[in-house]
């Protein structure tokens, strides 16, 4: 009984979404928005800049005190900061960081964000609690939280990628819970609840799914401003300490020297802006043809 | 409507509790002894002992939280490790730059971003239309620190028309210098709020738009910039200004950011300034400010639908 209750609901809801449906593979979007097209692209550079770059260039913490603050030149395409180390190897061992930490943050947002909205949107009582919680965590300036906890736990790799998924879980909460609230009022999920099926395969098998496509573009989101906020903490001096290159710290240690050698803030910061514009873009792509709801609005 | 504002108010109260606790457990909860961290590499027993009996650390946590929330309830934020003053006044003698910094930029922001948003809306599809739309992905896409920096670079180094850093008090140093100063940051603080506001402007004049009032209101042959602000934009209104109000969150991550490149001495750099030398009571009072200025702002605009929009009735 319970089986042949979700497979009629299955295609059904399966026909509807078809017929409405239009191609959303990769190549169909790119070709549909060219900006998408641009932006992937964009991104992909990044990314092969940031795993191959590293072969090709010298080493990023190498000191070469007679060559400080040099401008760009054939030698050093970027020129060279206030203890001779070359701008360009830094800012493409500094890719590493920023994409590691876009990537992650987005992914480990996502995943607790989905689990706790998947939960307590389709409980009720936990419910109440949960978005007081979260609305809690909303009110706190993310950055300030950022700071506050990086400061509390010294400044790692991880501590920085966590002290950004907090503040960002929150979105992706109210995001989830908003469609499971929606979902859990339609026709197949009663009917499945009527058929006998228990919790976790009506929220697996039924709610989950319909999850997906508005995570994928709340993700992309997450992973542009998580690359922002990292590189805000190291411009602060909150964020991953100079040993390891980021963009944010190579742009922290060129402000003293600011009005001599702009270009060490300029070029990891034109190369941080490109990347994030990367990643919004594919994301708007992404709301466009996922979204279409949405997208007529924006 | 009295019923409905009261429950509102009352509704902000488990959230500051949450803010409150959170701040509170963050401390308590870190990794290893909070007064060994906060004390530093080369700190003495002596120094962490005093950091411990200053932030109530030997008590048991109950106790430690009733005392401490009884302090925060009399407005009392604790006593800063480094300076010993209370954390209340060091907020007071940073407050001005902060405050007036935020006023010229939501100023500066409504004036920019709501036009735009309008313009865009009206002439969907346009040059202009295309053109808001890039900035606002643009404004998002920018770090504020490398935007302060490029108009630094361009507007005060080579062009010389502005001051590069600084603060002046409108009170003390006369309007002008204060104005002068505070160029800058307002725009390096405005762009990212211009490019969500005009987003959210545009969208929700190009959906009132579409209602059959604008378009009876074009048919009796009223004038286009009537239909515009009348009829569209006093009915896009409420969306636009729950943004707003949204938005205060980004206006306060950039306020420590823009302060810092500006080097103006506001809130922004005493928390930075606090965070470099783990002075936690100043973090923990900043976030607990923060947090109640944008619940705060956010409780008077929904009461203020309430009030100044019939349709609203509860």
């Amino acid at each position: 009984m319970s089986t042949n209750m979700d497979q009629v609901d299955f295609t059904e809801s399966a026909d509807a979404t078809l017929s409405s449906r239009k191609d959303v593979s990769l190549l169909a979007i790119m070709w549909r928005h060219p900006s998408v097209f641009w932006g992937g692209l964009l991104l992909a550079v990044m990314v092969v800049v940031a795993v191959i770059g590293p072969l090709f260039t010298v080493d990023p913490v190498a000191l070469n005190p007679i060559k400080r603050l040099k401008p760009p030149s054939a030698e050093f395409w970027f020129g060279t900061d206030f203890l001779g180390r070359d701008v360009l190897a830094r800012v493409v061992h500094g890719a590493q960081v920023s994409l590691v930490v876009g990537l992650a943050v987005a992914v480990i947002a996502v995943v607790l964000g989905l689990v706790i909205g998947l939960v307590s949107g389709y409980i009720r009582w936990l419910d109440a609690v949960m978005m007081r919680v979260m609305d809690g965590l909303m009110a706190i300036p993310g950055i300030l939280l950022a700071i506050a906890l990086i400061s509390l736990s010294g400044a790692t790799l991880v501590t920085v990628v966590i002290a950004i998924v907090i503040p960002e879980i929150p979105r992706v909460v109210r995001l989830v819970r908003s469609v499971v609230l929606s979902v859990r009022e339609e026709p197949y999920v009663e009917a499945a609840i009527a058929a006998g099926t228990r919790t976790i395969p009506i929220l697996w098998r039924h709610i989950l799914p319909n999850t997906i496509a508005p995570l994928i573009v709340q993700a992309t989101y997450i992973c542009g401003s998580a690359m922002l906020t990292e590189a805000i903490l190291g411009f602060l001096g909150a964020g991953i300490p100079p040993e390891i290159p980021s963009w944010g710290n190579i742009m922290s240690e060129g402000r003293t020297y600011f009005q001599l050698t702009p270009w060490i803030i300029f070029y990891p910061g034109i190369a941080l802006a490109l990347t994030v514009l990367a990643v919004n873009t594919v994301g708007d792509g992404l709301r466009d043809t996922l979204d279409p709801r949405i997208a007529r609005k924006m | 409507m009295l019923g409905y504002i009261f429950r509102r108010i009352l509704a902000t109260v488990p959230v500051m509790a949450v803010v409150a606790l959170f701040v509170f457990l963050m401390l308590r909860l870190s990794p290893g002894d909070p007064a060994a961290v906060i004390a530093g590499d080369y700190a003495t027993a002596e120094d962490i002992a005093r950091i411990r009996e200053n932030l109530g650390l030997n008590e048991p946590i109950i106790v430690q939280f009733t005392s401490w929330l009884g302090q925060l309830l009399q407005g009392d934020l604790g006593i800063s490790i480094f300076t010993n003053l209370p954390v209340t006044t060091l907020i007071a003698q940073r407050l001005e730059p902060t405050l007036l910094l935020a006023l010229t930029t939501i100023l500066f922001t409504l004036v920019v971003a709501v036009p735009l948003g309008v313009l865009a809306a009206w002439k969907q599809g346009s040059l202009i239309d295309r053109g808001v739309m890039l900035f606002s992905v643009a404004g998002f896409s920018i770090p504020v620190f490398v935007l302060g920096y490029i108009l630094i670079y361009v507007l005060a180094i080579q062009l010389k028309l502005l001051p590069v850093q600084g603060y002046k008090s409108p009170f003390t140093d006369g309007l002008w210098p204060f104005l002068r100063h505070i160029i800058l940051p307002t725009i390096t603080l405005s762009v990212i709020y211009i490019a969500l506001i005009a987003r959210m402007t545009r969208a929700s004049v190009m959906e009132v738009l579409q209602e059959d009032y604008v378009r009876t209101a074009r048919a009796k042959g009223q004038s286009e910039f009537k239909v515009l602000m009348k009829h569209a934009l006093r009915n896009a209104a409420v969306p636009i200004v729950t943004v707003v109000g949204l938005g205060i969150a980004l206006l306060i991550g950039g306020v420590v950011v823009t302060e810092s490149v500006y080097n103006i001495p506001g809130l922004g750099r005493l928390v930075l300034d606090a965070v470099l030398k783990r002075d936690y009571p100043i973090i923990q009072g900043l976030i607990l400010l923060f947090s109640f200025v944008y619940i705060l702002i956010n409780l008077i605009i929904d009461l203020a639908y309430t009030v100044f929009d019939p349709r609203i009735r509860y």
